[in-house]
């Protein structure tokens, strides 16, 4: 059941070949073996797990079955699910349990799938390597003293070591894309307003998108299928048609066009990576897919845009963790002031205070037209460059990560160089994009991932694409396991 | 030295929507502490705030009965700060691009005040003192309770147009149906910007913004206290300090606040989880034809249709009930002065000494309807109708018509009955009739006075003038 994909999992529910019941323990005796030392799982709760894993098997019995019915799927912390500790990897929340679903939760209850467990990540989603975590760092399962990537380290993790068939992940700002990359898989994040982000602990509303994190793009079709939807209790999910993702991956992807911005393919992108993504350029030609240089001008200022907004909304959004309603309170304090100053000094780790310090200050009185104003311009510029990109070529193609997953504390001390993980996905996040990123070969034994940008909710194409270059080559088929 | 003063209100009004602004949370006033906080009211992770439409109508339909601009399109923003009753650490309001601009409302003699904006936002908990031991409680039913905040520009020069202002805005919210108006349980909030300056000076004085009104004697008190302090202060050569100050209803004064309590960057910056507002002229159009007639409308229309004065006029408009009161009596039939005449002297006497708003009037319709008819068609004279209404107050049971006949008020309009009495008072006040013929007009009425007394107060007193001056002639 392992390496199975999800709709292989599917067919032998549907076949009897084994139960959800029997599916569910599988992985969650897979968890208890490998989890100690990956760290992938803040929460496992096996009864909460079994229930609805009978509850599937009934469902399956009478035939009210669909793709996702009783397949398990982990779950990053950051979803509120009911009755589940919700703790976006914070001290914050660690005495926290949701009272409601959110709507990614109740999408995939729903539809029948079983909740396995919540994910480690990185606390808040903020960092790139789930090292800010709470609850102690993730390892990469191709290799124990690296990063898996983060924020959504752990639902990474969880998937390339065999744990869970697929994974939820939030992106703000690469937060799918640079783990799945870094761990041999492949992740989506979707259009903005294409997920709801209801229930949803948010890092920076504006940029902050639900994708999955699975082993295929044919399994981030089927996840994607499941988690978009329009939702009214999120007033950014926007009303669309979601096509049908997995009938698209079959469509004919020759004659198309893919852009190459010259701003990434230049001095400063790592060779060995730049050969890999050549190899993935010589395989889609010769599907006959054409290139197309393209020019993303203001690409460049994606960074220090990112941690202009993304620090600004988040020092608002976590205002509401003050040990007054829910979550840490400090034991001791003289007075309010003190309440809200302890209580935040010792609920929160680093890199949030360190956001939280940013933001603050660049929405003061005094800066705020130099930093966030201008910030906000520099991004419309972004996304219109991508707008005029795409009236030359239907996707880009651009690398998904600087290098492959570093060491463990590598780059702990250098909060600019870990910000720098993310120089390649943050400027879809500014757009509003979707992307995905989809395994191409490995260096020094580690992963390698290469990255499609679409269009403004054209998942289906990027799918697509992603889907045929998986048909010819099967790097995102190599397991930790197997291959190292 | 003489002063100018100079006056500008904000008003905070609660809306009157069944829920909140961004959550599906009721309104309801009085509920048990926390009974209306859902999870957004808490901001519970993960929630989001969605847009209440009915506010936005509310907001739009205000804007139309001051003649301000809609805006088309509008914007939510985050205004930062921690207090434990705003659970999220930040009120959504509206601080760049409010829903409505330049409006005004006139007072007094046409002098317009002119209305610079009024935003949407939400309103914040309440903290709960002195139930817990050392403790605070907080009660979050309130966080969440749309409210349109109302700027003027600083146009008042004196208490007194700062009242008028305030209670013609009062009337008006609650006349379009967007405000309960109970300053009591803080539906209707003032916050008064006062400023002196030497008269005829150009530039203006520095202000202290006077918070904590709830009621127009206070805000009264409270600016004329105000003012006295900033012109002493300034006479004694000293300088105002711009500041939030708190008037205390015990002993009349105000008081500034700690200077930290007010120490905020608020770090306004537009809500990301709220789109844009964007408002069609479809949309303004449909309300603005469900606007209904305006209070201004409304007494140009008793001056001049019904020829009221203009005290009766701004009585009868003071509030929609009472206005709406009225014209059910006047499709009635009655005469509109008479019955002008009879609501504001006689029913708002009596609401008045009673503390009881006119919804809440004792008087049965249909028998106050008979009684101003009784008085048009003469069977009573004004003063036995008195009389009845007094009956009608007390006895909801009360019947004009058989009060008249069992406490013999039927007014007698019978010449033939009337004459023995002017003969019998002529024949008994010599002295009086000697006055009268000497060019004393007093002693006329004094004369009509004996007749209506010996008539039991019966007698129609304009017949018994005639009566009484063609008997005095032929004396």
């Amino acid at each position: 059941m392992k390496n199975l994909s999800l709709r292989e999992l599917n067919s032998g529910l549907s076949n009897k070949k084994f139960s959800s019941e029997e599916l569910t323990k599988f992985f969650l005796n897979e968890i208890k073996t490998s989890n100690p030392k990956i760290n992938a799982f803040i929460t496992v709760d096996e009864e909460k797990s079994l229930q609805q894993a009978k509850d599937a098997d009934k469902r399956i019995s009478q035939n009210d079955m669909n793709e996702l019915t009783g397949i398990p799927i982990a779950q990053k912390d950051i979803f509120c699910a009911k009755g589940w500790k919700t703790t976006c990897a914070s001290k914050m929340l660690d005495n926290f349990y949701a009272p409601y679903d959110s709507k990614v939760i109740e999408l995939f209850n729903q539809h029948g799938a079983i909740n396995l467990g919540k994910t480690n990540m990185d606390e808040f989603a903020m960092g790139s390597s789930n090292e800010t975590s709470y609850y102690g760092e993730v390892r990469n399962p191709w290799n124990l003293d690296y990063v898996p990537g983060g924020s959504s380290g752990g639902s990474a993790a969880a998937v390339a070591s065999g744990m869970a068939p697929a994974a939820t992940a939030t992106d703000t700002g690469g937060s799918i894309r640079q783990p799945a990359s870094l761990c041999g898989l492949t992740g989506l994040k979707p259009t903005y307003g294409l997920v709801s982000r209801f229930g949803m602990i948010a890092f920076a509303s504006s940029l902050d998108q639900a994708g999955p994190i699975a082993k295929s793009a044919e399994d981030c079709a089927l996840m994607l299928k499941v988690m978009a939807a329009h939702d009214e209790r999120d007033s950014t999910s926007i009303k669309h048609n979601v096509p049908d993702y997995l009938k698209n991956l079959e469509s004919p992807i020759n004659g198309k066009t893919i852009g190459l911005p010259k701003e990434f393919f230049n001095d400063d992108l790592n060779q060995d990576i730049k050969v890999i993504l050549e190899q993935v350029i010589d395989s889609y030609q010769k599907m006959g897919v054409n290139f197309k240089e393209i020019s993303l001008p203001n690409s460049h200022l994606s960074i220090p845009v990112y941690y202009v907004i993304a620090p600004a909304e988040a020092s608002s959004n976590l205002s509401r963790y003050d040990g007054v309603k829910f979550g840490y309170r400090a034991e001791e304090f003289k007075d309010l002031e003190e309440m809200y100053l302890k209580t935040r000094e010792q609920g929160f780790g680093d890199e949030v205070k360190r956001r939280i310090l940013v933001g603050t200050y660049v929405l003061s009185a005094g800066y705020y037209d130099a930093y966030y104003l201008k910030a906000q311009k520099i991004r419309r510029l972004i996304a219109n460059d991508f707008k005029n990109a795409f009236n030359e070529c239907d996707l880009i193609l651009a690398p998904s990560c600087p290098s492959t997953a570093f060491k463990i504390g590598d780059k702990t001390e250098d909060p600019v160089a870990m910000y720098m993980q993310d120089m390649y996905t943050i400027s879809t996040n500014l757009a509003g994009l979707p992307a995905i990123s989809s395994p191409a070969g490995f260096l020094n034994k580690m992963p390698v991932g290469f990255q499609l940008i679409g269009n403004y909710f054209d998942e289906a194409t990027i799918l697509n694409f992603t889907h045929q270059y998986q048909q010819i080559t099967d790097w995102h088929q190599k397991t930790p396991e197997a291959d190292v | 030295m003489s002063w100018d003063i100079v006056i500008g209100i904000e008003t905070h009004v609660q809306l009157t929507t069944q829920t909140k602004i961004f959550s599906g949370a009721s309104t309801a006033f009085g509920m048990p502490a926390n009974e209306n906080a859902c999870l957004v009211s808490l901001a519970y992770p993960g929630t989001l705030p969605v847009l209440n439409k009915e506010a936005v109508k509310k907001a739009i339909k205000f804007g139309l009965a001051v003649n301000a601009d809609i805006a088309e399109y509008s914007v939510f923003a985050r205004k930062n700060y921690f207090y434990p009753d705003l659970p999220k650490g930040y009120q959504i309001s509206q601080f760049e691009l409010p829903v409505v601009n330049n409006g005004f409302l006139t007072i007094g003699d046409n002098k317009k005040i002119r209305i610079l904006r009024a935003h949407l936002e939400e309103d914040a908990g309440k903290s709960v003192h002195g139930i817990l031991n050392n403790q605070t409680g907080i009660d979050l039913n309130r966080a969440g309770t749309p409210l349109l905040e109302i700027v003027t520009e600083p146009d008042m020069s004196s208490a007194q147009e700062a009242i008028a202002y305030a209670k013609k805005l009062h009337n008006l919210v609650q006349w379009i149906g967007v405000c309960d108006g109970n300053m009591q349980e803080g539906s209707f909030r003032c916050d008064v910007n006062v400023s002196v300056k030497p008269s005829g000076s150009e530039k203006l004085g520095i202000r202290r913004e006077i918070k904590n009104l709830n009621s127009f004697r206070n805000m009264e008190q409270a600016i004329n206290y105000e003012v006295n302090w900033q012109i002493e202060q300034l006479e004694d050569g000293n300088e105002i300090i711009q500041s939030t100050v708190l008037f205390n209803p015990d002993t009349g004064e105000t008081k500034a606040m700690r200077s930290k309590e007010e120490a905020n960057d608020y770090r306004y910056f537009p809500d990301p989880d709220l789109l844009p507002l964007k408002i069609n002229q479809e949309d303004i159009d449909d309300i603005k034809s469900s606007l209904g007639e305006l209070p201004e409308a409304s007494i140009k229309k008793l001056i001049e249709d019904f020829k009221l004065n203009n005290a009766d006029a701004s009585i009868i408009t003071s509030n929609k009930q009472t206005y709406e009161f009225f014209q059910s009596l006047i499709s009635e039939g009655l005469d509109p002065k008479i019955t002008a005449n009879w609501i504001v002297v006689n029913l708002f006497a009596k609401l008045n000494d009673n503390e009881l708003s006119i919804e809440e009037s004792p008087i049965n319709k249909n028998q106050f309807v008979l009684l101003i008819r009784r008085i048009m068609d003469k069977t009573i004279s004004n003063n036995a109708a008195k009389k009845i209404f007094d009956l009608l107050w007390e006895d909801s049971h009360a019947d004009v018509d058989q009060s008249i006949e069992a406490l013999g008020l039927k007014q007698v309009s019978d010449s033939s009955t009337i004459l023995p009495f002017v003969q019998e008072v002529i024949a008994n006040n010599q002295a009086m009739v000697e006055q009268f013929k000497s060019g004393k007009d007093k002693a006329f009425n004094a004369l009509v006075g004996q007749v209506m007394k010996l008539s039991k107060g019966k007698a129609n007193p304009g017949q018994v003038s005639e009566i009484l001056k063609d008997e005095l002639n032929k004396v």
